[in-house]
């Protein structure tokens, strides 16, 4: 047994409203930058739809995560190694930016400088890429909320061998949102794809990180990830992926995404495993059973065995401390609520996802039940065959029974609840029919539905005393992100696109007092700022 | 024959050496002050209907013509001619297989470079060196299948190994023959000079990509694991100048 821990994730998918604050935080912290216009190291996708990039999830046409060979032995679904260094010119799997859409702005200034009086001045599109004029035709967002439902919602992936049914009951629609970061997977078809060996594994925390220094920009990796998490940044010619915002969390504070969630729907916390079990795991034959495979890898934080074996691999007693508080451990694998994303693509993902009970109360509530009558959900979670079946394509490789299973207890949760609320005696009948104990009940309510803070958010510091004396004073001067091309306080943001904007001066406006005023927004900070200031002469106000 | 100019010896033998030690040097630096742009720049993302033809095509007639410089150039005709191989046969064998080699890299270039300049998308993400490269390639490209087409394989041929290659291998012993290069045709000096200012830019280019091609690949772990350990932030100010050491204490 060699135990390792891993900072993992769980997403309770009935509160995400699709706000897309987590995506926009993240992307002002770590991809405003020149480059990365087009990527998201975390999105928000409306789920039927094709998700970013433009259908990922179909393995047939992207050949990303692993197969079992003929022998049943675990390959990269791309093909071998010496395929892949003969392959080294041209990637016959990478996604095209149009799949992800090509990134845009507007030219701002002709609807700013347009003289008094013009009739609806139109600002038209310019490609950040190309600075030319174009034509929007895909972003990635364009099927947020069901929008062009009818045409891009039958695209999904996760549809098979659903689509005539839901095509059919399209007036039953149902739609959820499914918040998307790098999986940070135990068993990681990205890292195993980088022929450069500049991907790693961190051995402390399980995050997934690029060494800039050694990636030559093979652009493997990015066709390898079957979750297409790592992205190429077309100006520095590498691969960035979400770091789990590697900074904070060493620090013990949340990734952004989570500390920003307008739901609060994020759990973080740490997940003991068996790390000689991972590769046995990872090559179950039947992909259904890829899900109580990947389960039996997590070791239990209370067994005091485990515990003695954790502090011999060299785990800290705080960590494990940690690991016996942890929402994920609770959620995913005490509870068994939460489940991973495509599990099928065997790479072990561990970013956890709560299913969603809204898609089933909604079709009740399409088919004349009352959504909010406990006995009318079990009873449709039993009988539906869309939403759930869909929902096992996402979460269980179509196991139906798995998802129908969590969804009774988080409905029984509630009926539980509703009873304890209007002074009934919930009794032991409901948590017994979904295998669960009054306490389980109780627990569950709890982080579902009060969990503070600190309870969703359990993360030990990183053990770097030595390191820490050795960089002090080095980081004193200056911020550890601050790289070429990096993310760090020396970012200037996007450049206006090329040929569009003179650089340096800040634009002006005319305001309504009819004094001339310069344009914060958009100005990169250069050039002579003295016409910041209004003129100086008698013009105080 | 009367005598050698200073030009003469500028040309064939001082800008050689001073390409060498451009190389070299520049390599050193490169790696060490650099390694953040030691990088193959690819642009697949930004277009790859002309890439799939183009970059394979280029890239496998590149190695081609370079086992054929090492097979022509560094190998002495006293070497083939002592393994017994007629003089008749070897340039007929360097005619055919250097023409097919010359077709299909300068097919891969055509299209390389054609897409570098007309589709908008790459042309945006180039930098003025990758013009200098893919020019100075362009040369070398045209000027090196004209005579393997021209002269060798339609032609009545010239035998190089005579006055180029002799003149080659001299410059790594020490006694350069110049005069065997000045009497050489025209296209060939062309073709040697532009090969030397490609060494000398190759440090600074995308080309270092050419060293790293990742052969352990094959025999190491799929998943790498690595301790998180103490990296050193880079110096400020390293953004846009690139003369500061990377990767920690100097
Ligand atoms: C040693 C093995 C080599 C490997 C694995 C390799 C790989 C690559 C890759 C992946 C690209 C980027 C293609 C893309 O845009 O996606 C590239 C581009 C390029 N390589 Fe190589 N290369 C090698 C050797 C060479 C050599 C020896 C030369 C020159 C003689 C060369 C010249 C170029 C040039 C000029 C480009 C830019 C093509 C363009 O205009 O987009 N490469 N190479
Ligand atoms: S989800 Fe993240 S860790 Fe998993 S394969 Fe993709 S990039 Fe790698
Ligand atoms: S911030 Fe939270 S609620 Fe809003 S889209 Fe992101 S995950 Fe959903």
């Amino acid at each position: 047994m060699r135990v390792m821990a891993q900072v993992a994730m769980v997403m309770n998918l009935d509160k995400c409203i699709g706000c897309h604050t987590c995506s926009v935080t993240c992307k002002q912290v770590w991809t405003n930058r020149p480059g990365l216009e087009y990527v998201y190291f975390n999105n928000v996708e409306t789920k039927p739809g094709v998700g970013y990039p433009r259908r990922y999830e179909d393995q047939r046409q992207w050949r990303g995560g692993w197969k079992l060979d003929r022998k049943g032995r675990l390959t990269l679904k791309a093909g071998g190694r010496l395929r892949r260094l003969l392959q080294m010119y041209y990637n016959p799997d990478l996604p095209s930016i149009d799949d992800y859409g090509e990134p845009w702005t507007y030219d701002y200034r002709t609807v700013i400088d347009a003289p008094l009086g013009t009739v609806n001045p139109s600002a038209h599109s310019i490609s950040t890429l190309t600075g030319e004029d174009m034509r929007i035709r895909w972003g990635s967002n364009f099927d947020d909320d069901l929008a062009g439902g009818p045409e891009h919602a039958p695209d999904d992936p996760d549809l098979e061998g659903l689509q005539e049914r839901v095509r059919m009951e399209f007036e039953q629609v149902f739609m959820f949102y499914l918040p998307r970061i790098c999986e940070h997977c135990l068993n990681p078809s990205c890292v195993a794809s980088c022929p450069s060996g500049a991907m790693y594994k961190r051995e402390e925390d399980g995050i997934v990180l690029v060494d800039q220094n050694r990636c030559r920009g093979w652009r493997f990796c990015v066709s390898g990830c079957p979750y297409k998490k790592v992205y190429f940044n077309y100006k520095t010619g590498k691969a960035e992926k979400c770091t789990f915002c590697f900074p904070r969390i060493e620090s013990g504070q949340p990734t952004i995404c989570s500390e920003t969630c307008v739901g609060r729907l994020r759990y973080l916390g740490l997940l003991l495993y068996d790390a000689d079990a991972v590769l046995a795991a990872a090559s179950t034959p039947d992909p259904q059973d890829l899900y109580e495979a990947q389960l039996s890898v997590f070791l239990d934080p209370e067994d005091p065995h485990v515990r003695a074996e954790a502090a011999r691999s060299g785990i800290a007693d705080d960590w494990i401390e940690a690991a016996r508080r942890s929402p994920v451990h609770a959620l995913a694998v005490r509870h068994r609520v939460a489940l991973p994303l495509h599990p099928e693509f065997r790479t072990l993902p561990m970013v956890w996802y709560i299913p969603p009970l809204s898609p089933v109360a909604d079709v009740a509530h399409a088919e004349g039940y009352d959504p909010a009558d406990p006995d009318r959900v079990f009873a449709a979670i039993d009988a539906l065959r869309v939403p759930v079946e869909y929902l096992a394509n996402l979460f269980t490789a179509g196991k139906a029974e798995t998802v129908r299973l969590v969804l009774r207890r988080l409905a029984a949760v509630r009926a539980v609840m509703r009873d304890v609320q209007l002074g009934r005696d919930p009794g032991e009948e409901v948590p017994r029919s979904v295998g669960m104990s009054p306490d389980d009940i109780d627990d569950l309510y709890r982080l579902l539905a009060i969990a503070k803070y600190e309870d969703r958010y359990v993360i030990p510091q990183v053990h770097a005393e030595e390191a820490g004396a050795l960089t002090a004073q080095h980081q004193q001067l200056f911020c550890s992100l601050d790289g070429e091309g990096g993310p760090g306080m020396g970012g200037q943001g996007y450049p206006p696109p090329a040929g569009r904007a003179a650089a340096g001066e800040p634009p002006m406006f005319q305001g309504q007092d009819g004094r001339l005023h310069a344009n914060l927004l958009g100005w990169d900070g250069t050039g002579d700022p003295s016409r910041l200031f209004p003129d100086a002469q008698g013009e105080a106000t | 024959m009367n005598g050698v100019g200073a030009t003469d010896i500028f040309w064939w033998v001082v800008l050689p050496y001073v390409a060498m030690t451009v190389f070299v040097v520049g390599h050193v630096w490169r790696w060490r002050y650099d390694r953040f742009g030691w990088d193959c720049y690819s642009t697949e993302l930004l277009e790859h209907r002309l890439l799939k033809w183009g970059a394979p095509l280029f890239h496998y007639g590149a190695f081609a013509a370079i086992l054929g410089h090492v097979m022509g150039v560094l190998v002495p005709i006293s070497f083939t001619q002592a393994l017994g191989i007629p003089e008749e046969v070897y340039r007929w064998f360097s005619a055919v297989g250097g023409a097919l080699a010359a077709v299909v890299v300068v097919v891969g270039i055509a299209i390389l470079a054609s897409r570098r300049m007309l589709v908008s998308r790459v042309r945006a993400t180039t930098a003025k060196i990758d013009y200098v490269a893919l020019v100075l390639l362009l040369i070398i490209v045209i000027t090196g299948v004209i005579p393997t087409i021209w002269l060798n394989l339609l032609g009545p041929g010239y035998n190089y190994r005579l006055t180029v290659a002799p003149w080659f291998r001299g410059l790594f012993t020490g006694s350069p023959d110049v005069e065997a290069m000045v009497s050489a045709p025209a296209v060939y000096q062309i073709h040697a000079t532009a090969a030397w200012v490609l060494w000398a830019v190759w440090p600074f280019s995308r080309l270092v990509h050419a060293w790293s091609f990742p052969l352990w690949y094959l025999w190491r772990p799929f998943v790498v694991y690595r301790s998180r350990g103490i990296i050193m932030p880079p110096e400020p100010g390293t953004a846009g100048r690139r003369w500061r050491k990377i990767g920690g204490p100097a």
